[in-house]
């Protein structure tokens, strides 16, 4: 599954690290530790390691929702330009966030009184695309999740964890990102419905889309990674912010 | 992305001032009155940009100075320091410069201000429709039919039913006289948008209901947009970066979602902690 | 009642700062130019800022009509005259609107056009058509300042919206040259068109309020109205769509005033302005005068 790799990366981080600094507590507590790795485009890279390597720190600190205490994450934009999203300025962040960069995480925050389909169709409308054109999109990939059509009309507030998943799912790839960052993205799904996403991901990536993922089961890591990097945690302990000073 | 506004190192000093009521006022004194001459600073050196379409979200408790810009830029008050420029359209204007007829006219055709007492925002002696005709009639609209069919629309759009449109808003409920603000706001389809905590006070579903409309309202006109409130979950739904403040001063200021999970300062991380 | 020493009662003082006050005014159409009102003999409410001004201006050897609500015999309109009558001795009055160059008048104006070398006096009780919205003199003078007059339209607005039409009869508020809006006194808004492009001046005085304000010759006057909804004047149609007319002299273009005959209670119709009844009467004797002539003269010819 190698894919030819003469062409640049499109995200390369260099020595991220990230702690936490809570003054309440006095404590730093260390995240992620000198991590290094490349993402290509079509190609799926898989974070691995045990709880607490860091791995949801690695993503989070990518898309800025977490901010890096050291390193680079340099990222090539579509105007082939290098970023480092370290130190991006905040609206080039969000509109690398609204264009290029997106985030499939465990949890949905939805509007109080947005139909799913329309959930689904925010990316594709955020951009400027016709809001019909956007909700067909949207339609067409919550089927392709396996969502009743039953529920489309419908708020995903009262839906199940599962149910949440596929709503997420069918948002993060229907913007068709140049890089995706998905942490956890099969956790509640059923096997039949998985093997969708599977699918779909596959499909993502002949058309070119980067992937950086983190799973739960390594099977599904052998089957999708092209590439894998291994986490370990953070070999400095929590340390009382006194030490440091 | 275009700039709507930049504003550089506001301030608002209640009182008579002296040499020292900045350097002993602020977070690390845990007051925002002069031990010296016993003004009040109510902010200082408020500086962030907006552009277009952006939500930009002001956050802290009650004291904080959140308010306190936003009246500065509506022309409420007058600021004791600082500049802000407007960019609208090819137009460029120095907030702080112009004259008071001036920025009335500006914030009448350019600005939305919704309050948090209704009472501040609307004339509560003319009908809703009346309200929203005034506004209209600041900018020249002088057809009946035109200004009846636009306030009818805008009170559609924010769900008040368009029967009650001829009513005087003590009529309302509360949640109510919030929407009419806000599509009084709204009627000359102004590029900026403030919004002062807005949704205090009301029952919860109404409160989901008018945040919805006011996200809607974004990605309709791309409308930027000042939300100012002490609470996590609007600042979590609506804003796209925010500021947090505390005595007068920004202590933070970042991507919501990276102030809320990854909060730097010892008071933002104490806040997030403390939300329900 | 003694006359005082100097003509027009007035002090010489008080008449120059009127008159300064009156070029102001001219000067700045629309604009309520306070001014320092005197103590008259008579109380605030009955005319004292239209009297002010008539004894400022009116000179030995002019003439002078004064009229209230159309009518010269009208107690007001008595005491005013005998009063000026008295303290300017060698002033001439009528009761004939064309006689007349300067004419003092409470809530109308004269039918008959008025020409270049008239002078009307209106009597204001409010000049500030804003005071209904606003209660604060100083906030009412920036909105005057910036010619904001929007709430000023939403009460229109809302007239429109409970009745269909703007109900205001009296006291119209009328935009002048483009910027200041006026209360035009309580004349009724069939007198409200004789402002616009007047070749007469049109000042207004208010004793109490202590403000003059004028409309100049050749200017601007726009009632206040949309573009969908025009301003109108009374409609004197009976319910047979036809134009009632006067009972006295037959007219059917002149404003009328509505009473209730005595003797019959039924509603009748007279002219308002009891100079224009009276003129016409006249004009309309003269018509069948000459028409009694011709038809002589046919049965002599023929």
């Amino acid at each position: 599954m190698n894919k030819i790799e003469n062409e640049m990366p499109i995200l390369r981080v260099e020595n991220y690290s990230k702690h936490f600094e809570l003054h309440e507590q006095h404590k730093l507590i260390p995240s992620s530790e000198n991590v290094n790795l490349e993402v290509y485009p079509g190609q799926l890279t898989a974070l691995i390691g045990p709880t607490g390597a860091g791995k949801s720190t690695v993503l989070k600190g990518i898309y800025r929702t977490y901010l890096p205490s050291s390193g680079r994450l340099l990222f090539r934009t579509k105007d082939n330009v290098e970023v480092n999203l370290a130190q991006a300025d905040e609206h080039l962040i969000l509109e690398l966030r609204k264009n290029e960069i997106g985030f499939v995480t465990q949890f949905l925050h939805a509007l109080p009184r947005q139909s799913t389909e329309d959930v689904v169709a925010q990316p594709l409308v955020q951009r400027g695309m016709d809001k019909m054109q956007a909700r067909d999109l949207a339609r067409e990939m919550l089927s392709d999740m396996n969502l009743p059509e039953a529920l489309w009309g419908i708020s995903p507030a009262t839906f199940s964890g599962g149910e949440k998943q596929r709503v997420n799912l069918a948002r993060g790839l229907v913007s068709r990102p140049r890089l995706l960052l998905l942490d956890e993205p099969t956790a509640s799904l059923d096997p039949n419905t998985t093997e969708k996403i599977i699918t779909l991901i596959e499909k993502l990536k002949e058309d070119g889309i980067a992937m950086l993922a983190i799973f739960h089961h390594p099977e599904l890591v052998k089957r999708m990674a092209d590439k894998v990097v291994q986490l370990e945690s953070p070999i400095a302990t929590e340390k009382l912010l006194k030490e440091i000073a | 992305m275009d700039k709507v506004l930049e504003v550089k190192q506001l301030s608002k000093v209640y009182g008579s001032g002296c040499p020292s009521c900045f350097e002993l006022t602020g977070p690390e004194h845990n007051t925002n009155i002069c031990p010296q001459c016993g003004s009040v600073i109510a902010a200082h050196n408020v500086s962030f940009d907006l552009y277009k379409g952006e939500i930009l979200g002001i956050m802290g408790e009650s004291g904080s100075g959140k308010s306190t810009a936003v009246k500065c830029l509506y022309f409420d008050q007058p600021p004791t320091a600082g500049n802000a420029i407007f960019y609208d359209e090819d137009e460029k204007y120095d907030l702080f410069e112009m004259n008071a007829a001036q920025q009335r006219q500006l914030a009448n055709k350019r600005f939305g201000m919704v309050y948090q007492n209704p009472h501040l925002g609307l004339n509560f002696d003319i009908s809703a429709g009346g309200n929203i005709a005034e506004r209209l009639l600041m900018s020249d609209v002088l057809n009946y039919s035109d200004i009846r069919a636009r306030a009818t629309n805008l009170l559609t759009r924010t769900e008040v039913l368009s029967e009650r449109m001829d009513e005087l808003p003590k009529n309302f409920s509360g949640g109510m006289q919030q929407r009419v603000q806000i599509a009084k706001a709204l009627a000359t389809n102004p590029p900026l948008l403030f919004l002062d905590e807005v949704t205090t006070g009301l029952d919860l579903s109404v409160q989901a209901a008018i945040l919805d409309l006011i996200l809607e309202i974004q990605q309709e006109q791309g409308t930027a947009m000042i939300v100012v409130t002490h609470d996590l979950g609007v600042i979590r739904l609506l804003a796209g970066r925010t500021l947090v403040m505390k005595y007068g001063r920004v202590i933070e200021s970042g991507l919501t979602d990276q102030i809320l999970e990854d909060p730097q300062h010892a008071y933002t991380q104490r806040l997030v902690a403390s939300a329900l | 009642m003694s006359a005082s020493n100097h003509f027009g009662f007035l002090d010489e003082y008080a008449k120059k700062e009127i008159r300064r006050t009156v070029l102001k005014a001219v000067a700045i159409p629309g604009y309520q130019v306070p001014y320092s009102s005197r103590e008259m003999p008579m109380g605030r409410g009955f005319g004292t800022g239209g009297l002010q001004l008539t004894l400022s201006l009116l000179g030995k050897g002019e003439t002078l009509k004064v009229i209230d609500q159309g009518s010269d015999d009208s107690v007001n309109a008595v005491n005013l005259r005998s009063f000026i009558e008295t303290t300017c001795p060698g002033v001439n009055t009528t009761t004939r609107t064309d006689e007349a160059d300067v004419i003092q008048s409470r809530h109308r104006i004269p039918e008959i056009n008025l020409r270049e070398d008239q002078l009307i006096i209106l009597q204001v009780p409010y000049p500030d058509p804003l005071i209904v919205v606003e209660a604060s003199e100083n906030k009412r003078k920036i909105l005057h300042g910036e010619a904001d007059y929007s709430r000023l339209l939403v009460k229109l607005y809302e007239d429109i919206v409970k009745f269909d039409e703007i109900t205001i009869s009296h006291r119209y508020p009328t935009r002048i040259n483009n910027h200041y809006v006026i209360d035009p006194s309580p004349i009724p808004r069939w007198d409200v068109p004789k402002l616009h492009n007047s070749p007469a001046l049109i000042l207004l005085g208010a004793g109490r309020e202590k403000k003059i304000y004028a409309v100049p010759p050749y200017t601007k006057a726009e009632p206040l109205a949309f573009e969908d909804v025009p301003f109108r004047v009374e409609d004197f149609t009976d319910e047979n769509g036809q134009r009632r007319n006067c009972q006295q002299c037959g007219c059917t273009t002149s404003y009328l005033d509505e009473f209730v005959d005595s003797n019959t209670g039924k509603k009748v119709y007279q002219c308002s302005d009891a100079d224009w009844c009276s003129e016409y009467t006249v004009s309309q004797s003269e018509i069948s005068e000459i028409d009694n002539i011709t038809d002589n003269a046919e049965v002599v010819n023929g």
